[in-house]
């Protein structure tokens, strides 16, 4: 990771700004994270999930990655039951609130195979958005006389202006974000519907930048509606057409998350722990052959459930 | 046997905590169902406001959030943003309520949603903070929900995540926590507020059949009793038959 935003704006200004195709398969866009990077992961828990790239990277046997995210769904079990991660940035790890405690999470951060550093949500989000300025710290008065400043690297200060005490979080400048949107043009022109979450921070704070789409647009109809645009071409350094590309988890608008995939997994998990999420892994990263062929593990009638009850939320 | 579980209880008495015509921010699950529990009767002004991005939701029973940063809890939303611009609205004082479980409590109202033993070699990892310490920092008044158990309410907190009256005085406000304040508790034995003075929390009203023995037996300090001690009355037909239709299958406050 860039700790320097001297070094981070720089790295910046080196990179090729024109308006050039980007859309590439997949398994070229993942050859972006590399081995020991921050990596940023775009939406929220279950939200907005690049799930396709996830599988991607986890294919490829990158190693040593710190990953970083706004809050943690299961993602983050498949990442260290991989081995890929190393270490995890965050406010919080699980799979949602329902679901309890992640068995695996607590496998891996109490028997240390994976570092937890632990921010306030509020702190996570103005790490990023401090990135996105290109400043090395922003102000909040979240976390103060708390024991997460002890430890997450946090300072404190007397505001230069009026005496009081602030608490100061560091910009993160991750190395590559991984982000899943609605829809995107090939140069990297991205639209967003729904809860933006800070993905758009994550992409001007980021080194490079891996958007999925569920749909590649024209450029004209990105142009139609620019006012949706949350991330402009030149921040973008590989497009993928990824339809689903978020499921098991949501994709608001199009696919609510597959609830009973949930259970089922976290069933599993309760079961067989470490081992449950191996055979998970096998079952659905490392066996499919193709895109398509994880998607028939779902079935296309389950599938289409998914849609209609995301359709009957605007609609009842 | 009262027609009731205790978390329809700790539902029903958390809701009747909250005024009419506030903001709440609510996480999923209890909090959002006694959030709109009030809403449907003793106030129906109350804005629900969900940390993931939405501004007053209309939450459908069956299709009630898992988490508050899902579409369902968008549902109908007057705005939906962004996590960080919630937090802005936190930081400008436009939240009234906010809602926090814990795993470790204090007798200040200190929280831990960290860890159980060391934070470096944690003996029990838990999923941390999410944004319960920006809530319990920032809202005006934040109201600890919870089941009662000494095992929980404890002296010494492993680890301090979201900050209540931190070691008491005036300590909150020297750690520069300049706004909002833990008002409440609501348990299923009791409700506490704490002292303004000593940041300790206080025993106020006992729900029914609840001795003040109870609650000090199955409290691991020694907390302030008021002096005239109030008994709450127990929840009514028409709460429960609220509280029930909201979460029909029982997922989030399970019924009797």
């Amino acid at each position: 990771m860039v700790l320097d935003f001297v070094e981070a704006r720089k790295q910046i200004e080196a990179k090729d700004h024109s308006m050039r195709d980007k859309l590439m398969p997949p398994e070229e866009a993942a050859k972006l994270v590399r081995d020991g990077d921050h990596m940023a992961i775009g939406g929220i828990m279950y939200s907005r999930t690049p799930m396709a790239m996830i599988r991607e990277v986890i294919r490829r046997g990158v190693k040593g990655l710190t990953a970083s995210r706004l809050l943690f769904s299961f993602e983050s079990d498949m990442l260290f039951v991989a081995g890929s991660v190393d270490k995890a940035v965050t406010s919080w790890i699980s799979m949602a609130v329902t679901w309890g405690v992640s068995k695996i999470m607590r496998n891996y951060v109490e028997g240390g195979k994976v570092k937890l550093e632990e921010w306030s949500h509020a702190g996570i989000n103005l790490r990023y958005k401090a990135g996105a300025m290109g400043v090395p710290f922003l102000p909040t008065l979240s976390m103060l006389g708390s024991d997460l400043m002890k430890y997450n690297g946090a300072k404190e200060m007397d505001c230069p202006f009026t005496g009081r005490k602030l608490c100061l979080v560091p910009a993160l400048y991750p190395d590559v974000a991984v982000i899943h949107v609605q829809r995107a043009d090939r140069y990297g022109n991205v639209q967003v519907d729904g809860m933006p979450f800070a993905d758009a921070d994550l992409a001007r704070a980021s080194g490079r930048v891996i958007v999925t789409a569920e749909e590649i647009v024209s450029t004209d109809r990105i142009r139609r509606e620019g006012d949706k645009t949350v991330i402009p071409f030149f921040c973008v350094d590989a497009v993928v057409e990824a339809p689903f590309g978020s499921y098991p988890h949501e994709c608001p608008g199009l696919y609510q998350a597959d609830y009973e995939h949930f259970h089922r997994y976290a069933d599993t998990v309760a079961k067989k722990g470490v081992d449950g999420v191996k055979e998970y892994l096998q079952e659905y990263v490392y066996g499919p052959a193709s895109y398509y062929d994880y998607l028939q593990k779902f079935h296309i009638a389950n599938l289409m459930k998914n849609v209609g009850l995301s359709r009957r939320l605007v609609s009842d | 046997m009262p027609g009731y579980t205790t978390a329809e209880l700790v539902t029903v008495m958390a809701s009747r905590e909250l005024e009419d015509r506030k903001t709440a921010f609510v996480g999923a699950g209890l909090p959002l169902i006694s959030a709109a529990l009030a809403q449907k009767t003793h106030a129906p002004d109350l804005t629900i406001i969900f940390e993931g991005g939405a501004v007053a939701p209309l939450i459908h029973p069956t299709l009630a959030p898992y988490s508050t940063n899902e579409a369902r809890a968008t549902r109908f939303a007057l705005m939906v943003s962004s996590p960080s611009d919630l937090f802005n609205l936190l930081h400008r004082g436009y939240i009234d309520y906010g809602f926090l479980g814990g795993a470790q409590i204090d007798k200040y109202g200190n929280i831990n949603t960290s860890v159980i033993g060391d934070f470096e070699h944690p003996k029990v990892r838990l999923p941390g903070s999410g944004g319960a310490n920006d809530i319990s920092s920032l809202c005006t008044k934040t109201m600890i929900v919870t089941h009662h158990e000494k095992r929980r309410f404890i002296e010494k907190i492993d680890f301090l995540t979201s900050p209540g009256y931190l070691a008491g005085g005036d300590s909150r406000r020297a750690a520069g926590l300049i706004f909002g304040k833990v008002d409440r508790l609501v348990s299923h034995l009791c409700v506490m507020d704490f002292d303004e003075e000593s940041g300790v929390m206080r025993v106020k009203k006992l729900h029914p059949g609840v001795t003040i023995e109870d609650v000090l037996e199955n409290t691991g300090f020694a907390p302030l009793v008021a002096e005239k001690l109030e008994t709450t009355s127990p929840p009514t037909e028409r709460e429960l038959k609220i509280l029930r239709e909201l979460d029909p299958e029982g997922m989030y406050v399970p019924h009797a």
